[in-house]
């Protein structure tokens, strides 16, 4: 295979070698159900508590508040959908941000369709959620407040605790999808007085196919999955036991590294804004300069289209990505970079950079130079830079 | 996801810049989308497309599809670049991805709208060539911004 930079883990992490390890003799040795009675049933059964264990301790949550799943997407479904299901009585109204990843944005508009009525709170410029908006949204019949804690394009961290707070004090459900913010910030459910949490194993250096939700006890909440007994009756399926060992693995290699990770990728993150805003005109940074996740970089370039760009940075093999629409499948780009107000050219040449931990300074150095350069070409081919430059200099004329 | 050919032309894109003095120019798609495209034609007393040149903003297959059409006019009489369709273009690049054929059409478009502009410059009627539908400044009010 040909060497690359990888930075894309936001989108997905190298599984690391001690969860592999720790993950293998759950496939060929203690194979068992853990719902069985002999012994290879009770290790597995045992490496499962271990595993809810390591994650309940690292949110501060008790053990039976933790639920395996098959991911982040399906804790956001189950978070949403069952919620709207136990409390429909209550109300049927919801409050998300207009910034939400599509696993809760499009389980909104499923439940719009089915009854329910969803406000969208808005966010600033740099993604910050308008709390008073959100506030100002709180109804008589609103059962639930979901928002992310940090946002996946441009990193933004939002005002969780106060979130949490404002819910509390209105006696409605807080949910928060913290798929990206899980293994990298510190999280403590009762300090942000969080009911609903959904994490993801694959973006902290765990395997793909199991994530977990945090549901806070005493919380209604409907079974996803009828059958077995498994987790508590409420997501009957045996249970992804290699899988889940992996999470577990993952999550405590992630909070025992979290402080020193965050602190050396917050420097690498700002080496390479730092670099790019120097060296490569027309740019523009979005997210938050400071509320912003220690691996997040995202840039709009002026006058290029995000697509060429990932194209020419995969031929210099960086791996990236973009919020352009033609890598959404759609005409529009990325509902996230609209919401924090860019014009649609601009949302259109976006760039995500995002670290890990074998990121060094040197591949990021080799991706502002590979970046300096395609931004020229993909400029020198595009008619808006044309334009611009034709009408900057006969205004320098005038 | 892209044919070889795409990828070669993406790399390596031919006829790619500007002509001074443009016999036609004709620009296609708006920023909204996410692709504009921008032809310009030299067209000799003969009505031979003598030199084409692009610009465009957009995707892999936008760039492949904007240097396709112009080596597929390039040295035709005009009407034969007429007949040039976006189907044609699809087919010289190996084929395009479902959700990239409006590329494809786009840069049919383009090659249109610079024999549009030529015709009126010249006072000529081009037969089956009809005003440009899209338009570069369709949709644009709101995107100018300063930074």
């Amino acid at each position: 295979m040909k060497p690359f930079i990888y930075l894309d883990n936001a989108a997905t992490t190298k599984t690391a070698k001690e969860v592999v390890d720790a993950m293998l003799p759950y496939f060929t040795e203690q194979f068992g159900n853990p719902s069985s009675i002999y012994s290879i049933g009770a290790a597995a059964k045992e490496a499962v508590s271990g595993a809810r264990q390591t994650i309940a301790r690292s949110l501060g949550a008790k053990d039976n508040e933790i639920y395996f799943t098959a991911g982040g997407s399906e804790a956001d479904n189950w978070a949403l959908k069952a919620t709207a299901e136990a409390y429909a009585a209550k109300g049927r109204h919801i409050i998300t941000s207009a910034i939400e990843h599509h696993a809760v944005l499009h389980t909104c508009q499923y439940l719009e369709k089915n009854g329910y009525e969803v406000t969208y709170v808005g966010v600033d410029e740099n993604g910050i959620l308008k709390v008073d908006e959100l506030e100002a949204a709180i109804r008589e019949d609103t059962i639930l407040i979901s928002v992310m804690f940090a946002n996946n394009e441009i990193g933004t961290i939002q005002p969780i605790e106060r979130i949490g707070e404002i819910a509390k004090e209105h006696g409605i459900l807080f949910h928060t999808d913290a798929v990206q913010a899980y293994g990298q910030l510190p999280i403590d459910v009762d300090r942000y007085h969080i009911d609903m949490l959904s994490a993801s194993g694959h973006k902290l250096n765990g395997p793909k196919g199991i994530g977990f939700i945090y549901i806070r006890k005493g919380v209604k909440i409907r079974s996803l999955i009828h059958g077995g007994g498994q987790e508590r009756a409420r997501r009957a399926g045996t249970e992804n036991v290699p899988g889940i060992v992996g999470l577990g693995v993952a999550a405590a290699r992630a909070v025992e590294r979290m402080e020193e990770k965050a602190a050396k990728e917050t420097k690498l993150r700002d080496y390479l804004i730092g670099r790019i805003e120097e060296e490569v005109p027309y740019c523009r940074l979005n997210g938050d300069r400071q509320r912003r996740l220690p691996n997040n970089v995202n840039f709009s370039f002026r006058f290029v289209e995000g697509e060429s760009l990932l194209i020419m940075l995969d031929m210099e093999g960086i791996c990236a990505s973009s919020g352009s629409a033609c890598t959404s499948g759609s005409l529009d780009p990325s509902h996230v970079l609209l919401a924090i107000g860019l014009p649609h050219e601009i949302a259109h040449g976006s760039l995500r950079l995002t670290l890990g931990e074998d990121t060094t300074r040197e591949e990021l150095d080799t991706v502002v130079e590979a970046v300096k350069k395609i931004v020229e070409r993909l400029r020198a081919m595009s008619p808006l830079y044309e334009d611009f430059v034709r009408n900057g200099k006969a205004r320098s004329q005038i | 996801m892209y044919s070889e050919k795409v990828m070669d032309h993406f790399q390596n894109p031919r006829n790619m810049g500007e002509i001074e003095d443009a016999s036609g120019v004709g620009t296609v798609g708006n920023a909204r989308c996410g692709d504009i495209m921008r032809i310009y034609l030299d067209i000799d007393e003969n009505q031979i497309i003598r030199d084409v040149k692009f610009k465009t903003f957009g995707c892999g297959a936008a760039v492949a599809t904007s240097s396709m059409a112009t080596e597929l006019v390039k040295g035709r009489h005009i009407k034969e670049a007429m007949q040039i369709t976006n189907k044609a273009v699809a087919e010289a690049l190996d084929g395009l991805p479902p959700v990239k054929m409006h590329c494809s059409l786009l840069a049919e478009e383009a090659i249109h709208a610079a024999l549009w502009d030529y015709a009126k410059k010249h006072d000529i009627t081009i037969e089956g060539l009809e005003k440009p539908k899209s338009d570069i400044h369709e949709g644009e009010e709101e995107e100018e911004e300063e930074y």
